[in-house]
């Protein structure tokens, strides 16, 4: 059971887009998670573009670490998942997300704050596909999978 | 300091800011992004909250400061997506992506700020997410039949 959080939630929300604003104002680039990590996987990637991509990811993870301390409950799952779940689920998000070009962020902050179709397309595609999921999930196994 | 290493810095600041928003916007909590695309059960539109106040803040500034620069203020250019198209590896993909986050309650995002809670299964998603991004770049560079499969040049 979640309770509904409007103001963390919103609040949350436009830090993400500040973040996701500086970006584009100072560096000309898009704060898409899945892109920016993703490329740090590819070699043909060149050292110029490595830099800023794992300084990124780093602020990610170094943040999440003092965050765990600092609001451990933040970090609490409720969901009931094997870990055969787990596995599918982190290969469809990370093969998915270099299919589609781009995952929550690049499509749902940045692209549909450039107003881009595609973003669009792809944010009401992957909505619709996770709530299936849900749905499937609750009702044929009971919320445990 | 040299442009580069500026950027770095810029994007370090940025990935940290970030990672706060997640963290208070919800979004490291699987339960609550599970619960989020429950719209037939016991819903929780709060993540719409996150989207929503993220994309407003940056369609503000999209529209009202970097469209009418020609480069942003520290790197030459801006490295923006131009095509309008909708092809099959964008809803393929995003399908595909929708189901691993409904499955597991991650996205990319939080599933790596969350690696600092310590959690076996944070490690084990991170590691499938990686690996499944990995072997897109592979069937890239191969242009192999799954390429071909869905439609990606």
């Amino acid at each position: 059971m979640e309770s509904f959080t409007p103001i963390s939630s919103l609040i949350g929300g436009i830090l993400i887009g500040i973040s996701s604003a500086l970006l584009l104002m100072f560096n000309g680039r898009i704060a898409g998670i899945s892109g920016i990590t993703g490329a740090l996987l590819d070699r043909s990637t060149t050292s110029d573009e490595r830099g800023w991509r794992i300084a990124f990811t780093m602020g990610l993870v170094v943040a999440g670490v003092a965050a765990a301390f600092a609001a451990p409950t933040a970090f609490v799952s409720t969901i009931d998942r094997s870990t055969l779940s787990i596995v599918v689920a982190g290969l469809a998000v990370g093969f998915g997300t270099r299919t589609g070009s781009g995952c929550t962020s690049g499509h749902g902050v940045c692209g549909l704050g450039r107003l881009s179709p595609r973003s669009l397309v792809a944010v009401l595609t992957f909505i619709a596909t996770g709530a299936l999921t849900v749905f499937v999930v609750r009702t044929l196994f009971g919320g445990s999978i | 300091m040299n442009p580069s290493r500026k950027q770095a810095v810029l994007a370090g600041l940025s990935g940290v800011l970030f990672s706060v928003g997640l963290v208070l916007g919800g979004m490291t909590r699987p339960g609550k992004v599970v619960a989020f695309l429950d719209f037939f059960g016991d819903w929780d539109p709060s993540l719409a909250f996150v989207m929503g106040g993220a994309a407003s803040v940056y369609l503000a500034t999209y529209l009202g400061a970097a469209k009418k620069r020609k480069a942003p203020i520290i790197a030459p250019a801006f490295h923006l997506p131009t095509r309008k198209d909708v092809d099959g590896p964008l809803v393929v993909g995003a399908a595909l992506f929708g189901v691993g986050w409904g499955l597991g309650g991650f996205c990319p995002g939080p599933a790596l700020t969350s690696l600092g809670s310590g959690s076996l299964d944070v490690v084990v998603f991170v590691a499938a997410m990686l690996t499944g991004m990995g072997i897109r770049t592979f069937l890239n560079k191969r242009g192999s039949i799954a390429n071909r499969v869905t439609g990606t040049a």
